[in-house]
């Protein structure tokens, strides 16, 4: 399982603070401890408040290269601001997040890819929105991959996030989501892998870490590679420990569970 | 049409394990030898590396066994009260790379040997050979705590190689490795979880990783030699597949375990044609080679002898 951090996103507001203050102490700390409880990725996101999205995102990336050797995912609705970033990234491949299958961001997107040796992640969403169903989203996924190849871009290289809905807006997401990430292993040889953003399951509701710890093994009984998740969510990271083990991923120990909080 | 040929490609690969330390290390042996490292399944060399050959150990006790058959013993008549002298024969006559000293002294049903006594005989070893060395206690627990501490300590800075760990008796030993800088073996029943298990005991203690040697437990030809292959089947895939808490590199006991069966004993008795046992010692031996074993202590030169050449045939050299 590829965990990504996703605590360095402007829509926290310890995070949105220290931006506006430009204090890298908060983030750098938030950088240590995810870094800590096993992040293999950390997300950086500018969040939507501030005017110069580039010039933060540059200033983000240095800033948790001060105090963590793992590689970045390069977080932003805008390729300038994610290009800022990738130019400054230096410790091993760089995940780019995100591009939809719309063709100018997805072209854009793939020759970003190319160019800094990164990883993508490709939505499962183009200019009309995000898909209801399985199929859809799948065929969309199938576009990515295709446009993707003609690029050079291996596969192997690709995230599929299928883009999962908060379960208190659109409740019937869920399954289809869940559907995709079995069903985007069948699009090509080697498969894609799959990622979800794990939180936005449980936006607004009030049982939100139960909800996602719930998800996150019931996309991993179904194939998911990787999520962006609170990493520092101890119940979070001892269910996918304990889903690891029962998906055969991992080989039973009596002291599984204490080797994985360490 | 051509089928194409598939090719695995692995994530991960098995740990390093040092043996040994020169001078310049703290230690005195005349070389350091290194398991582990592989990158691919046994000699599948298409998919991937095996930078380390198996090296093969032979045994040597502290005192005359008194288990062993009439002709089994004769290639070791003359050293076979000297332990020093022993394992100058292994290393330069029969070519062991290194030597497992085996203080059977200790056993508290024998001679009850203590510490001092272990100490010395340690020393002496160290002294003899200039290869890399295995120290092993009698198998009694409460020995096992008592000797293998004071050979730690009498063999400090060698990098040695000690055991055995088990999941019922693993802090003593892993605390005299740590204080006096040797490696230990982890001992498991033929048993992937437990072995899991005791390497995470071992790690907790902050053993660090490259400092374990997995023995799964061998099982002789006839005798669960299939049981012990597939353990280590899978503790191989689950160290390419990144479980790192089972990457560890293999140490088989051979040597023991195919001594052990009644046609070997038989076949070394007095007007027994010995050559059976020795067939089985290297048809064990030659099975766990190609389960990825490291490390393998033998008994008899002659299966040394055929060993070795058959590793020169897989290493391609």
């Amino acid at each position: 399982m590829i965990l990504i951090g996703e605590r360095i996103n402007g829509l926290f507001k310890d995070v949105r603070k220290a931006i506006q203050e430009k204090d890298p102490k908060p983030i750098q700390e938030l950088a240590i401890k995810q870094a800590e409880a096993g992040a293999h990725y950390l997300d950086v996101n500018t969040g939507p408040a501030v005017d110069n999205p580039a010039e933060v995102m540059d200033w983000l990336v240095e800033v948790v290269q001060e105090v963590v050797d793992i590689p970045l995912s390069i977080d932003a609705a805008k390729m300038d601001a994610i290009e800022a970033g990738l130019k400054v990234h230096k410790n091993g491949r760089p995940i780019i997040n995100s591009t939809t299958a719309e063709a100018k961001m997805l072209e854009r997107a793939l020759t970003l890819t190319k160019e800094y040796n990164a990883l993508l992640i490709g939505l499962a969403m183009n200019e009309k929105g995000v898909p209801k169903d399985a199929n859809s989203r799948c065929a969309i996924a199938m576009e990515i991959i295709a446009v993707a190849d003609e690029f050079g871009i291996p596969t192997s290289d690709l995230f599929i996030d299928p883009l999962i809905l908060p379960v208190g807006v659109a409740q019937d997401h869920a399954p289809e989501v869940l559907e995709t990430i079995s069903q985007i292993k069948t699009l090509a040889d080697p498969p894609p892998k799959t990622v979800i953003g794990l939180s936005n399951v449980s936006q607004k509701a009030k049982h939100r870490e139960l909800i996602n710890r719930i998800f996150l093994v019931m996309s991993m009984g179904v194939g998911l590679d990787a999520a962006i998740v609170d990493v520092n969510d101890k119940d979070l990271m001892d269910a996918m420990a304990t889903a690891k083990i029962l998906l055969n991923q991992e080989i039973y120990a009596e002291s599984y569970l204490e080797m994985s909080r360490r | 049409m051509a089928i194409p040929v598939m090719k695995e490609s692995w994530q991960s690969k098995v740990l390093e394990v040092v043996l040994g330390a020169t001078p310049e290390k703290g230690g005195t042996r005349g070389k350091t030898i290194t398991i582990g490292g592989e990158s691919t399944l046994p000699y599948l060399l298409s998919e991937g590396d095996i930078p380390n050959r198996p090296q093969v150990a032979m045994e040597v006790w502290d005192i005359a066994p008194d288990n062993w058959e009439e002709q089994l013993m004769e290639p070791f008549a003359d050293v076979i009260e000297d332990p020093a002298a022993w394992a100058q024969k292994c290393v330069e006559e029969f070519g062991a790379d290194l030597v497992q000293l085996k203080l059977m002294s200790g056993d508290p049903e024998g001679e009850d040997a203590g510490p001092e006594d272990v100490e010395e005989t340690v020393k002496k070893v160290l002294k003899a050979v200039d290869v890399p060395i295995i120290i092993t206690g009698p198998g009694n627990e409460e020995k096992d705590n008592l000797l293998l501490p004071a050979a730690a300590e009498a063999s400090r800075g060698e990098n040695c190689l000690l055991g055995l760990a088990i999941e019922e008796n693993y802090r003593t030993l892993a605390a005299a490795c740590m204080a006096n800088g040797h490696n230990i073996i982890a001992t498991s029943p033929i048993d992937i979880n437990l072995c899991k298990q005791v390497n995470i005991l071992l790690s907790e203690m902050d053993v660090p990783k490259n400092r374990i040697v997995i023995d799964p437990t061998t099982g002789a030809l006839g005798y669960g030699i299939e049981y012990t292959y597939s353990i280590m089947e899978r503790i191989r895939l689950g160290a390419l597949q990144a479980d790192k808490m089972i990457a560890m590199p293999f140490l088989n006991f051979v040597g023991e375990e195919a001594w052990r069966t009644k046609e070997a004993r038989e076949s070394a008795q007095e007007g027994g044609d010995i050559r059976l046992g020795i067939s089985w010692e290297i048809l064990t031996a030659v099975n766990f080679i190609h389960a990825g074993s490291d490390l393998l202590v033998l008994r008899h030169p002659d299966s040394v002898k055929q060993i070795k050449e058959h590793i020169d045939v897989l290493m391609g050299s």
